[in-house]
């Protein structure tokens, strides 16, 4: 069996802000294992991102709480001490943001900014450090890395910037890799690259990557297994394939419907998801997708747990619906013929 | 090129939008940014028509310069058979309550200080369309349409979410009821569940206001929905236009094949199975585009004669225009044809050349479409 490098167990962040308690996480449990990758769904505002900031010990602050374990090779990151967490981050764990255009420094050559991450972590001079830099920028990418280096960002394309961002998570060798959707801002077929890119850092530098996105399409090549998120909780968890060809959750179809298929023939209208995600300060009672759910019934008022239901014993779900209620109905939601029914 | 025989909506000749690059302390020009470089087609009423292609590639350059919201630098813009190219901004007031555009970020495109109400209003109130009462009242009707509430006439843009804004941004668009809309990737700031509902709502409001569009995108996935034809667009030229299922069966230059191989399909078998063109590399600076054809550096056919000359617009049957010396999906007939009749060719390009040989295989960068 793989090493273990990452156990997230019950995690809850909530965040006391004038309004009320917005509960961003709540109750998130998942593994990961060197050389996997995972893939979290969902649509903005299912905490998937605070999961992610969180890992990585950036949501700290006097109105957050957090509650259960993030054990990170026996340690427990929510606990440690902001000191500790300095060398964890960036070092064991990197991270790479949305929009590569604002989370560059636009004062600072990207050589520059590769150089003091490597430097904030290991004791090397600036020459050494300058030179691997420079090989990064190679094994991300980039033409002619050894002029390029000295570029400031704004003389990168966007596709470019996302490399020299995943260069600088890699600076340190993390074990960890947070792709925080890493390719949302850009054209597909950039995005097509840096996935490829990703899929193939990941075992050049024997990692582990933790890849989060909106779109089920970008997770299909490259994910393990997938966590399906919903208004901070993981409404739906399995390996790729069983995500993929026995869903189990109607907002999981939602996504997968919204989709346009190029693969099938046009529909007259695209299946999608009415209504928008709820608000985490009051959450719907029972099941939180309830409200936008087509297959909503009485038992719906009740908050369903995150249990296995099939026969594939590591899938789990939260819907009370029948395994056979829900393959009967699945594909038929898939394509949309539901709302017109 | 429409289909009715009638009068095209909109009609694009031979448009080119350079802008200069001035350097120095007197400002000389050192070099042009060839962001639309000889572009020839024509909207129908009623019609969608999807612009494809990557970023820097002009194709938002060319959207506003058919809203002449951009000068064109050559070459004329047609709407209901009049040149508006020239225009001046008087002349061209009138010709505002025609056209409109939606905007790609829903979070800059919207005045943060000013009320849902306004925003939307205010093209009505410019053009002196109704009284107050009656503005309010269409506002009110115009948010119900784009699926928000006329309660909402109060509010400020940021107590919405992106998908709520760019349905704003669409009511605005529509406040005038203009003819035409052209559409700046308004769906790619969005989430894949709420890009769905946004391109259901174009499809009703083009029924029910008997809309024409243009609609810009950088993937393929998402326009093959709205569009009837659909142009890919590469640094600046035309490359290939085509009724939209056609392009998605039988793509002709090998660039819109790699677009479409890069569209992602949420199916890991389908996925694995399909080959993936990777394109290497970002699109060359259009300051100094490649020679030829432009997308020979990138281009897994490339022969010598791609680097030299610039492959002619040519039509290969059913409208299917494409500008390749390989072509791709054709048979030997269809060449011996194409290679006798005359072209679509832009002013630029070598009429005499020929599309030579295909790139002697049937390419389906789409499984079972």
């Amino acid at each position: 069996m793989a090493e273990r490098l990452l156990e997230v167990k019950d995690l809850h962040v909530h965040f006391t802000t004038e309004d009320g308690v917005v509960r961003a996480v709540d109750g998130v449990s998942f593994e990961l294992e060197r050389g996997k990758v995972l893939g979290i769904v969902g649509e903005s505002g299912s905490g998937k991102s605070v999961t992610a900031m969180t890992l990585m010990g950036l949501t700290r602050d006097v109105n957050t709480r957090f509650q259960g374990e993030i054990v990170y090779k026996g340690r427990n990151l929510v606990t440690l001490p902001e000191p500790v967490m300095q060398d964890f981050r960036g070092n064991e764990i990197g991270m790479i943001f949305q929009d590569p255009m604002t989370s560059l420094n636009p004062v600072y050559r990207v050589g520059d900014q590769i150089v003091e991450a490597i430097r904030a972590h290991e004791e090397v001079d600036k020459r050494h450090a300058k030179r691997r830099a420079i090989d990064l920028l190679k094994q991300v990418g980039i033409p002619n890395p050894e002029s390029r280096v000295d570029d400031y960002p704004h003389q990168f394309s966007g596709g470019m910037r996302q490399r020299a961002m995943i260069a600088m998570a890699l600076s340190c060798n993390p074990d960890v890799l947070i792709a925080d959707e890493p390719t949302t801002a850009l054209d597909v077929t950039i995005q097509a690259q840096i996935i490829e890119l990703i899929d193939r850092l990941k075992d050049d530098f024997n990692s582990a990557v933790i890849l989060i996105t909106h779109d089920l399409g970008v997770v299909a090549e490259i994910a393990d297994e997938i966590i399906v998120m919903y208004a901070g909780r993981v409404v739906e968890r399995g390996q790729k394939r069983q995500l993929f060809y026995d869903s189990q959750m109607p907002y999981t179809w939602g996504l997968l419907g919204s989709i346009p298929r190029l693969d099938r023939p046009k529909p007259k209208r695209l299946a999608s998801i009415t209504g928008a995600p709820p608000s985490l300060i009051n959450l719907p009672r029972g099941c939180t997708f309830r409200p936008r759910c087509p297959h909503a019934f009485d038992k719906c008022m009740e908050e369903p747990g995150l249990e296995n239901r099939v026969e594939d014993a590591g899938h789990l779900d939260r819907c009370w619906l029948s395994v056979q209620e829900k393959r009967a109905v699945r594909d038929r939601t898939i394509r949309g013929e539901e709302e017109a029914a | 090129m429409s289909s009715n025989g009638s009068t095209p909506l909109v009609e694009v000749r031979n448009v080119k939008k350079y802008f200069p690059v001035r350097k120095g302390v007197l400002s000389r020009e050192v070099g042009r940014v060839h962001a639309v470089d000889d572009v020839t087609f024509a909207v129908s009423e009623g019609e969608t028509l999807g612009l494809v292609g990557e970023s820097g590639c002009g194709k938002s350059t060319l959207g506003r310069t058919i809203v002449r919201l951009l000068q064109p630098s050559g070459g004329d813009v047609l709407f209901e058979g009049r040149s508006i190219g020239g225009l001046g901004a008087r002349a061209l007031r009138p010709l505002r309550r025609e056209m409109q555009m939606v905007f790609q970020d829903p979070y800059a495109s919207l005045n943060p200080r000013k009320r849902v109400g306004s925003i939307i209003g205010d093209p009505m109130k410019i053009h002196k369309v109704g009284d107050k009462r009656e503005r309010r009242k269409r506002v009110q009707e115009l948010l119900e349409t784009v699926g928000l509430s006329p309660e909402h006439y109060n509010r400020f843009p940021h107590e919405f979410s992106g998908g709520q804004r760019q349905r704003i941004g669409v009511a605005r668009a529509l406040a005038l009821r203009p003819k035409l809309v052209v559409a700046d990737e308004p769906v790619s700031a969005l989430d894949v569940s709420i890009q769905a509902q946004m391109i259901n709502l174009f499809d009703e409001l083009q029924d029910e206001f008997r809309l024409t569009y243009i609609f810009i995108a950088h993937d393929l996935g998402v326009v093959r929905h709205v569009s009837d034809r659909i142009a890919v667009m590469y640094l600046g030229k035309l490359v290939e236009l085509s009724p939209a299922e056609e392009l998605y069966t039988r793509p002709i230059m090998p660039y819109t094949e790699a677009l479409l191989s890069a569209v992602p399909i949420p199916d890991p078998d389908l996925s694995e199975k399909r080959e993936r063109i990777v394109l290497e590399g970002d699109v060359p600076s259009p300051i100094d585009p490649p020679s030829g054809c432009r997308f020979h550096p990138r281009c897994r056919y490339m022969t010598d004669i791609c680097r030299e000359v610039e492959p002619p617009l040519t039509d290969y049957g059913n409208s299917h225009l494409a500008a390749c010396h390989h072509p791709l999906n054709v048979d030997k007939e269809t060449l011996e044809r194409v290679t006798a009749s005359p072209k679509h060719t832009p002013d630029s390009a070598d009429e005499t050349a020929t599309p030579t040989e295909p790139a002697g295989k049937e390419s389906k960068p789409v499984p079972n479409p």
